[in-house]
């Protein structure tokens, strides 16, 4: 067994964590910091509900090792508040069972971030990373245009 | 329940794990790892390490995490060649987008979250047969960098990539050079898929005119990357019909046609015969004056 101590930024506290080197950051995350709301879904990196924000940017924490992301700004769903992302998720009914819609905000929240001004083809192309088995396609896709209106500064 | 909730989210066998701050120290590691028999490995992104790991189709008792390499992480122009350092993420190509080819190929690959960690190296170097981060780097003749017990040894892609790269044990690729005049031409990249916009190819193609002449180079129709002169000689050869042309580049194949899940082989040649004629429309190529 080999266990590397850790320290972990995640949703800006610093977290101290004993981990195996090949335990991915998703088991990390929910079982030694009980931060669940990251979802384990295909565990491939096909799904994309174990999406989080890594420097930024969107990743499927099943895809990345805990040991990997020592010095990296970790960001859960658990870390956002009240994001334009979340109330349009909200406002336009964008999911049905809710098993995908943190992997989805995540993405979209990063989306909003590093795109604020994001065509139709750069949406498609970022939502294409994550699948919702229940198809709200339509209402993720209008809570995220939505969301980047709002997030955009008024002329 | 506990255990094999576990199971799943790990990898079902320990390594050690290091993370070399210099050339010299990865290969060091290596050496010492593999002088214990433990089956060392390199890679950067490690998504195919952990994807194939979980199924007990990679193992290691040592892994060496490249990503901590300055040397991989370089985007440079340099004495008339474009520097791309291995250890890249295919988004970070993307973003910069200095080699258009390139991107344009790269985007296809995976989809746009799992790219964030996908490297260049990784690509080109992975288990998983398609490597198409490959192709714009055939079509233009780039140069690898690899560092090893040896040194630094730069070797054009032609002698060192027949199907993989063949590095030599305690190898690894650590920058991709293109000269500049390639990064400006004609091109086009187009994937094929059974379905859906995201995901593995049928064939994924990726074209070039450089000096008057089509270059293509190809993934998901053989068991391996490729680019056959044969099959350009046999484009190029304009004193044919299109049709022939591309009938004869079709029997110049270099190796047995994939027929898998994916598609059999009557309907990878089908799309291929359609995607060089698409080609060939697409870059002008060929037309009468």
């Amino acid at each position: 067994m080999k266990l590397h101590t850790i320290h972990l930024n995640v949703n800006d506290e610093e977290q101290k964590v004993t981990v195996r080197s090949g335990d991915t950051l998703l088991y990390t995350i929910r079982e030694q910091l009980g931060l669940t709301g990251a979802k384990p879904g295909c565990l491939n990196g096909d799904c994309g509900a174990c999406t989080i924000q890594v420097d930024g940017w969107p990743m499927k924490s099943c895809l990345m090792m805990a040991v990997e992301a020592e010095g990296k700004q970790i960001t859960t769903i658990e870390g956002l508040n009240n994001t334009p992302i979340q109330e349009a998720f909200v406002h336009h009914f964008a999911f049905q069972c809710g098993y995908c819609t943190p992997g989805f905000i995540m993405n979209g929240h990063s989306l909003i971030q590093k795109k604020p001004d994001a065509d139709d083809s750069t949406i498609k192309e970022w939502l294409e990373s994550n699948i919702c088995r229940c198809t709200s396609y339509i209402e993720i896709e209008k809570a995220i245009k939505f969301a980047l209106g709002k997030n955009k500064p008024s002329s | 329940m506990e255990d094999k909730g576990r199971e799943s989210v790990m990898l079902p066998f320990g390594f050690d794990y290091y993370r070399p701050k210099s050339l010299e120290e990865a290969v060091t590691r290596f050496q010492q790892a593999d002088q214990s028999l433990k089956e060392p490995m390199y890679f950067s992104g490690a998504t195919e390490f952990l994807t194939l790991g979980r199924i007990n189709q990679v193992y290691t008792e040592a892994a060496i995490d490249l990503k901590g390499l300055s040397e991989g992480k370089i985007i440079q122009f340099d004495q008339g060649y474009l520097v791309l350092g291995a250890n890249l993420t295919l988004t970070e190509i993307e973003e910069a987008n200095v080699f258009p080819l390139l991107t344009s190929t790269s985007k296809e690959i995976a989809d746009h979250t799992a790219r964030g960690k996908i490297t260049l190296g990784g690509n080109i170097c992975g288990q998983i047969f398609y490597r198409e981060a490959v192709l714009p780097l055939l079509l233009a003749d780039s140069q690898m960098v690899m560092v090893g017990p040896e040194g630094i040894k730069v070797k054009p892609i032609h002698e060192i990539f027949h199907e993989r790269l063949l590095l030599q044990r305690g190898e690894y690729l650590i920058q991709v050079a293109t000269e500049s005049r390639y990064l400006d031409a004609p091109f086009i990249s187009i994937k094929r898929r059974q379905q859906w916009e995201t995901g593995y190819p049928l064939i994924t193609i990726a074209a070039l005119i450089m000096e008057n002449k089509l270059r293509v180079a190809i993934s998901g129709l053989c068991t391996f990357p490729f680019r056959s002169k044969e099959m350009e000689g046999a484009l190029n050869n304009l004193e044919v019909s299109p049709q022939e042309r591309i009938h004869n580049a079709l029997a110049s194949i270099p190796g047995p046609i994939l027929h898998d899940v994916e598609g059999s082989s009557d309907y990878r040649l089908f799309v291929l015969e359609n995607l060089l004629v698409d080609v060939c429309e697409a870059l002008k190529f060929g037309e009468r004056e």
